[in-house]
């Protein structure tokens, strides 16, 4: 298997030219300011399936691109509605 | 190497009863080892083990079986440290082999930061009991003549190193044999027992919903690997932790003994020849977070390079297998052991990609916790509330990759 990014201006190139950006989610259960700030600090989501994150082609155009994956495959999916 | 010492153990797998003291779900080295220690030195033997797959089938399976202690701060290198003595007792106390080979382990830095970084190691462990030296690179030629020290002009040539106490042992013996232990005593062990819910009782955890019925326990502890965020958030408890795979891979056989593991954090690889004489590889964990376990045809190519250009006598060596396991990596790159605020439910996790040299430390003072009420002072800096408390633990740097 080989896994590539898909990148607008290159086309799909080899994930190690890649560096990943997670993009955090604190959920709104947690209300307390200073609770908002230790879970955006250390904590993760880690969800199993869709998750939303952000890719920069270091070795490449040097852009960043947003793209959805399903944790389960590394496969590209569509945002879900 | 080849008399099948397999056979000498035996292992009998039990259907659960309605109820335990204890409940560990995750039936690879460190549920086990806790399994095998509360039997063992607290006498506690009314444990269930519950496996959604089988023993060992895991991370525990995935794993590089390099056993080390050479972390950078004292916290981690004193725990290490006991956890590397107590896999040199491990065989005669079971009385199962488990082909445990001490071959010392050989880092290199490659740069000048590198060379400060390794110096600083070697210090640190000198001064809390792991045995380090440093070397310069005539001292790394007379000590693995094989590593090419101009790193072939390709990459930064090889500046200096340090030299540690390093191990391989074999994964499987190692799980059996302490799942061995833990069933003579009368711990029950089921595989192929998936954990589908916990049971809440206001806010406590009293039991586990599985493929073969509610369980009732008085401690649930969850020793999962890769799934443990979707555990956790069952007893509703949120986790520092990400899922990154890593790969490695075996070559086929190298006619020579290879004696020290090698390793660069700056070229992120490491190499141990195995018990059969092949060659085995492992990366850094993989960019992005991912329950998938499949292995990428991009690191098998830029894994070699970077490893070939060290050991130019790979390459004349075949790739024979690839795989790839689940790391649970906390922010701070340490374990996450111990209470989780929520009555009856104990977690040992965050043992991203050093889980393995962990296992008798990791099950002895978490069965010292689960049966005495106290937390052992080792274990102590690797509590869960230490991210609230903001008393991280940094040791990114030597976490390294295995």
């Amino acid at each position: 298997m080989s896994m590539r990014v898909l990148c607008p201006h290159c086309g799909p190139r080899s994930i190690e030219e890649w560096v990943h950006g997670e993009i955090p989610v604190v959920p709104d259960t947690i209300t307390d300011p200073d609770g908002r700030d230790i879970d955006r600090g250390y904590m993760h989501t880690n969800p199993q399936g869709a998750v939303r994150e952000a890719w920069f082609h270091a070795f490449g155009c040097r852009r960043w691109v947003t793209v959805w994956r399903d944790t389960r495959t590394d496969e590209w999916i569509e945002p879900p509605v | 190497m080849n008399e099948h010492p397999e056979a000498e153990i035996t292992l009998r797998w039990s259907e659960p009863e309605a109820s335990y003291d204890v409940i560990i779900v995750g039936g690879g080295g460190h549920g086990l080892s806790i399994a095998y220690h509360l039997a063992t030195r607290h006498d506690i033997t009314s444990v269930l083990v519950v496996e959604a797959g089988y023993i060992g089938g895991g991370n525990s399976g995935r794993n590089t079986t390099v056993i080390r202690a050479n972390y950078g701060i004292p916290e981690a290198v004193r725990f290490y440290q006991h956890s590397l003595e107590r896999y040199r007792r491990l065989e005669e106390e079971t009385g199962r082999a488990m082909m445990h080979d001490r071959k010392g382990l050989l880092w290199m830095a490659h740069s000048e930061a590198g060379v400060r970084r390794e110096r600083a190691r070697a210090a640190v462990n000198q001064a809390f009991g792991a045995e380090t030296t440093y070397l310069e690179p005539d001292e790394i030629a007379a000590a693995c003549p094989e590593i090419d020290l101009a790193c072939g002009g390709g990459f930064p040539e090889v500046m200096g190193a340090s030299f540690h106490q390093g191990a391989t042992a074999r994964h499987d013996r190692v799980v059996w044999a302490l799942a061995e232990g833990a069933m003579r005593r009368g711990v029950h062990v089921a595989p192929r027992t998936a954990v589908v819910g916990l049971v809440h009782d206001g806010r406590r955890i009293v039991g586990v919903e599985t493929s073969a019925g509610r369980i009732a326990a008085g401690i649930v502890v969850s020793a999962v690997g890769g799934n443990v965020t979707m555990l956790a958030d069952m007893a509703g408890v949120r986790l520092p932790i990400k899922t990154h795979p890593l790969q490695a891979f075996v070559t086929n056989r190298y006619q020579h003994r290879f004696d020290p593991i090698v390793a660069s954090g700056d070229l992120g690889f490491y190499v141990s020849q195995t018990a059969r004489g092949q060659m085995l590889l492992g990366a850094e964990i993989d960019r992005q977070p991912s329950y998938s376990r499949g292995s990428t045809h991009d690191l098998l190519a830029s894994l070699s390079h970077r490893a070939i250009t060290v050991l130019p006598f790979m390459r004349d060596l075949r790739v024979l297998r690839q795989w790839t396991g689940s790391c649970d990596m906390s922010p701070d790159y340490s374990p996450i052991m111990g209470d989780t605020g929520v009555d009856g439910f104990l977690i040992t996790t965050g043992w991203g990609t050093w889980g393995f040299k962990a296992i008798p430390a990791g099950g002895e003072f978490m069965a010292q916790r689960i049966a005495t009420g106290v937390v052992p002072e080792l274990m102590a800096p690797f509590s869960l509330d230490r991210f609230e408390r903001d008393r991280t633990l940094a040791d990114r740097g030597s976490s390294g990759t295995h």
